[in-house]
């Protein structure tokens, strides 16, 4: 069931044709920049809580993001900025959930990756791994019980998060339905500290697909347009009828587990494997064969000043008040308790 | 013709599912089964496509309510026993409670528990849930006790915009019964005074609501007066009603099927002890099961929970102080 596909960063663009090659590398461009200056602030002090950054997973997890159109369901993990960026959550949601905007999608009251606004289909991660999954499998039922055709779903996780029963439960309950999902697993090598040989006993995670009942694609997460293919692939085959889709995508986180973490545990030698290829610079170079080089150095330039531009406006925005809070978790009548110890 | 408390629950969900188009349950059996206590018999045939057998995943059958819930979906999941909840909890308490404070968006799903003790029921298919429900912020927790409550309530507990926990009592299902179904209810979240009495207030929920009551009937025999609160709904705690009641009596217990370490007894005494240590002529005392895994044997099982027996005991000595 499992295929496997190389990408082709050598294709020309065209006039007047959508280049995916320029869509993917201004995504992983974006994400990078924007995920260095989280990382700068980070140490700088000026984040409120943890930063987990998607280094070296940019490719597979922005290419899952362009694959989807509007009206589609994404649901992200950890290392998905460039999902994210792909799929169109603004940069300024990102900055206004690490710097603790009020004015951003959860006011405050979560922040950095658990953000997610679920009008415009992206949900909001909980931290417990394998969740999304069934969470994902439920928008896509009620879809269908709506009547609403021609809607996808995709979700992603690392090879961590494959290990979980509610990953398994998920997974398994949508094959059973049926439901146009995608999973996509990025088998980055280490979920935090723990090698994938403590995680798994199997010799490739989309081994399992047959095992679920669903279709398997395994690619190279560094190759960037092989992610492109992939995923496209996916999410069209999920989209016409044929069930869930599970893509694992092997590649390497290039950081630690978050900003705290050096990752001092990563071996030297997976470090200089092909697993550990920054899917960035497989894209510069492409790009660079392709005589965009300019082009490139443009991107960067607008990315970098997007990413200034949107520090500086969150940067400027109220935080979140504890006297204007109402400090209710329901919305049902006679809900709100005052608890006279509080 | 009579209406069980069983029946209440399926003719609640047949008229939410007919007058609701957002309405479908989800569960283990629920389909052309009928759920394991029939709970939905023939409502699979009566609305096609709407109410659906789940694989054996209680994780993923509340995720997947949370995320049709949140897509604009009313689902109902049949937990088989309550018991079996703790494997969904996760998807309960970390998705599903904190989905509104998080995003602003509700989301509406019921989760149905069949709970508390029968004969020979054991340590997994007996538990009562509603403290470690209710423990968490963004969930209502419901204990309905008559067969007027289980009807009433399930439907405005799949009417309502937040999750609510709906703990309806096994020992109920088949014996207590009704005339007909209600027409009016009781307004939501209020407790209410089943038995009126000067002399004690005995504060419960759900199927121990029975048991106090026939304790209230012992002790009248005795010359006492015992006035039964049924809170209804454990989270939110309705304490008005139940400081007004020990205002009257001056002295509480609070009975609970679950364990005593916490729980909606524990709460009732707290809150008695803390807003109302003025009204009270007696320590505030509670009443609970052993704190043991619930047993199998109905010899062991009779004495591990809370009876009439016990619960007039109980009464007696808060009204000896």
């Amino acid at each position: 069931m499992a295929i496997r596909v190389a990408g082709a960063l050598e294709s020309k663009p065209k006039k007047g044709v959508v280049d995916p090659i320029e869509l993917l590398g201004r995504t992983i461009l974006r994400a990078r920049v924007l995920e260095d200056k989280l990382g700068n602030l980070y140490r700088a002090g000026r984040i409120v809580g943890g930063v987990y950054l998607g280094k070296g997973q940019e490719a597979l997890s922005g290419a899952g993001g362009l694959a989807l159109r509007k009206g589609d369901i994404f649901a992200p993990l950890i290392r998905d900025m460039a999902g994210r960026l792909g799929f169109g959550e603004p940069m300024v949601d990102a900055l206004r959930a690490y710097l603790g905007s009020r004015l951003g999608p959860m006011k405050g009251r979560d922040g950095n990756i658990h953000r997610g606004d679920i009008t415009r289909g992206i949900l909001p991660m909980i931290s417990h791994l394998g969740a999304m999954v069934s969470t994902v499998a439920g928008v896509l039922v009620a879809k269908r019980m709506k009547g609403e055709k021609g809607r996808v779903g995709l979700t992603c996780a690392g090879d961590g998060a494959t290990s979980t029963g509610s990953f398994h439960e998920g997974l398994n309950l949508a094959a059973v339905e049926k439901l146009p999902l995608v999973v996509v697993v990025a088998d980055n090598g280490y979920a935090y500290s723990t090698p994938r040989e403590r995680q798994f006993a199997c010799e490739d995670l989309v081994d399992r697909a047959k095992g679920y009942g669903v279709e398997g694609h395994g690619v190279d997460g560094t190759d960037p347009m092989a992610c492109w293919k992939v995923l496209q692939h996916a999410v069209e085959r999920a989209r016409e009828g044929a069930g869930p889709q599970l893509v694992v995508g092997k590649l390497l986180r290039l950081c630690g587990h978050g900003e705290h973490d050096d990752g001092s545990y990563v071996e030297k030698k997976i470090k200089s494997s092909e697993r550990g290829r920054d899917c960035l610079k497989v894209m510069e170079e492409g790009i660079k064969k392709r005589g965009q080089e300019k082009e490139w150095q443009g991107w960067r330039e607008e990315a970098q000043r997007e990413v200034e531009e949107a520090v500086a406006k969150v940067s400027a925005e109220p935080v979140p008040d504890p006297f204007e809070e109402d400090w209710r978790a329901t919305q049902s009548d006679g809900m709100a308790e005052v608890m006279v110890a509080s | 013709m009579s209406v069980t408390y069983l029946d209440a629950i399926r003719s609640a969900q047949e008229k939410a599912l007919r007058d609701d188009p957002r309405v479908f349950i989800y569960g283990q059996d629920v389909g052309k089964f009928g759920g394991a206590f029939k709970a939905t018999k023939n409502l699979a045939e009566k609305f096609p496509g709407r109410v659906v057998d789940s694989p054996i995943s209680e994780d993923a059958m509340v995720g997947m309510a949370v995320g049709a819930a949140m897509e604009g979906m009313r689902p109902i999941v049949e937990m088989q026993f309550a018991d079996f909840s703790t494997v969904g909890l996760n998807q309960m308490l970390n998705h599903a409670a904190t989905t509104f404070w998080r995003t602003g968006k509700p989301c509406p799903m019921v989760l149905r528990l069949p709970s508390g003790g029968t004969p020979g029921s054991g340590p997994f298919h007996s538990q009562s849930m509603e403290a470690i429900y209710s423990h968490y912020p963004g969930i209502v927790v419901m204990t309905p006790a008559t067969v007027e409550d289980a009807y009433t309530m399930l439907l405005e507990a799949i009417e309502l915009p937040d999750p609510v926990v709906f703990c309806e009592h096994k020992l109920l299902y088949y014996h207590l019964k009704s005339e007909a179904l209600p027409e009016s209810a009781v307004p939501a979240f209020r407790a209410r005074v089943v038995r009126t009495g000067r002399d004690i207030t005995c504060v419960t929920y759900s199927a121990m609501v029975h048991e106090a009551v026939a304790a209230a009937e012992e002790l009248a025999e005795e010359g006492y007066e015992v006035e039964v609160v049924d809170l209804r709904t454990v989270k939110p705690l309705d304490t008005d009603t139940v400081l007004a009641s020990v205002a009257r009596t001056g002295r509480l217990l609070a009975v609970g099927e679950s364990w005593p370490w916490g729980g909606a007894s524990a709460e009732v005494v707290a809150r008695v002890a803390s807003e109302g240590f003025e009204l009270l002529d007696a320590p505030p005392k509670r009443l609970n099961a052993k704190d043991t895994p619930i047993p199998y044997h109905p010899n062991l099982w009779a004495a591990h929970r809370p009876t009439a027996v016990r619960i007039a005991a109980g009464l007696r000595e808060v009204l000896r102080y």
